[in-house]
């Protein structure tokens, strides 16, 4: 099934020989990977052990020492930066505690834009979606953390993009909330979507490949 | 990119915004003036302008430290450099925005400051129009000191100094332009045009020099 989405979707994103420096060291070095469509990669580890790291660079927001990240697809013009076919949720959540939720995801909505073709939905439906459907109009700032991290979420379903790419996706999360959040995952995978997590917990993803990050004292591929 | 235009004209009237505490540090730093000087109403309307002038640029320099920080602080900016507009574009747009927020009521404050100084009505619409022309300039300099800075936990005085040499000839043509409308032998235009450049020329090199700094960052 999966094998058959790729042919028809055809995108790729392919990392190549990547290493990355923090101050003098290097943290990992020659990580290569190639996620199809409706493929994720689970990044392990322990902490300071360069997942982050690793997720900010496929981001494009750290230059890798060596190496590079590219996105293949049919629609995407050669030029395209990886980053921009990417949702990046960070430890911070992005959205501004003065502004209520709903403006929050308008905003994001409008700025991100939609790319491949596909449509985000409303930030009335994303909130519906992360069962705060109720609390919209309320300023960010009032909510709890856990209910922030899912508003944070629902900022990933606003705007269509095919790479997800979560650091500690359910931090500050109760057992309901990580639940949906892996439904959501799924989702997100078997409508053709790829996922690049960093996490402790098992997130319960179907068929994850594992990266497990060794840090400093090198990098310890999985199974795979 | 008007979302992020509106976005952030919102974020500087709501609560914690700076647009309001620009234009009450503008009031504080010219109203002390003429308790300092005295009531000296002709000193006053001679040293006017150039006081309403410095005023207005120590609170334009006030809130630039915020342009990237609180982007950077909630996790925004990361998401800001991620997308396939041009970074120089979203730039510029917050510049804008900043300066509407911030830039913008301090133009319409100064002729109410203008009267503190003793000032007549073509002194006064002469600075206004200098400041309606200067400011922007001033947020486009000080947009590259607000990205060198980005990350550092308090650049806010950092960003004053270092953007400071770089808003001195704004200053000085600024002020020379308000004199000139006021005295006679010198000619108003050439200051004024002068200015009118240095804000285009910032228009365009300030962004371009605060997306380099911001992509540069990486953190």
């Amino acid at each position: 099934m999966i094998k058959i989405l790729m042919k028809v979707s055809g995108m790729r994103l392919l990392a190549e020989n990547l290493s990355a420096r923090r101050g003098e060291d290097l943290i990992f070095t020659d990580i290569s990977f190639t996620l199809g469509a409706g493929e994720s990669l689970v990044l392990t580890g322990r902490n300071g052990s360069g997942k982050s790291t690793l997720l900010r660079v496929v981001a494009g927001l750290l230059h890798p020492e060596t190496g590079r990240v590219t996105w293949v697809s049919e629609s995407a013009e050669s030029g395209m930066r990886a980053a921009e076919a990417c949702h990046y949720l960070g430890h911070r959540n992005a959205m501004k505690a003065e502004l209520s939720v709903f403006e929050n995801l308008s905003f994001w909505k409008e700025f991100f834009g939609d790319v491949e073709g596909s449509k985000g939905i409303s930030p009335g439906e994303a909130a519906e979606t992360v069962g705060l459907g109720g609390i919209i109009h309320l300023p960010f700032g009032y909510l709890s953390a856990g209910q922030q991290r899912r508003m944070a979420f629902a900022k990933l379903l606003v705007a269509y993009r095919p790479v997800w790419i979560l650091d500690e996706p359910t931090a500050a999360l109760d057992v309901n909330a990580e639940s949906m959040f892996t439904a959501l995952i799924n989702a997100h995978l078997s409508g053709g979507g790829i996922v690049l997590a960093a996490t402790h917990q098992p997130l319960g993803l179907g068929n994850a490949r594992e990266l497990k990050m060794a840090g400093f004292a090198g990098v310890a591929e999985g199974r795979w | 990119m008007t979302a992020l235009l509106l976005r952030d004209l919102k974020l500087s009237v709501r609560a914690g915004g700076g647009a309001l505490i620009g234009v009450l540090f503008f009031m504080t730093v010219v109203a002390v003036i003429p308790f300092g000087v005295g009531p000296d109403l002709n000193l006053l309307s001679r040293i006017g302008p150039a006081i309403v002038w410095i005023g207005a640029l120590l609170s334009a320099l006030l809130g630039l430290d915020r342009l990237f920080q609180t982007e950077r602080e909630d996790g925004s900016l990361d998401l800001l450099l991620m997308q396939e507009h041009p970074l120089v574009l979203t730039v510029l747009v917050k510049c804008l925005a900043h300066w509407l927020g911030n830039g913008l009521p301090l133009v319409i404050a100064s002729p109410l400051l203008g009267l503190f100084m003793n000032m007549d009505e073509v002194a006064i619409g002469a600075t206004m129009l200098t400041l309606l022309v200067g400011t922007p300039a001033l947020t486009f300099i000080g947009a590259v000191g607000a990205a060198v800075a980005v990350a550092l936990p308090r650049g806010g005085l950092l960003v004053s100094i270092l953007v400071l040499p770089l808003a001195i000839p704004v200053l000085i043509f600024g002020v020379s332009a308000s004199y000139a409308a006021v005295e006679d032998p010198a000619p108003f235009m050439p200051p004024f045009l002068i200015l009118v450049a240095i804000t285009m020329f910032f228009a365009v090199l300030g962004p371009l020099g605060a997306a380099l700094a911001l992509r540069n960052a990486g953190d």
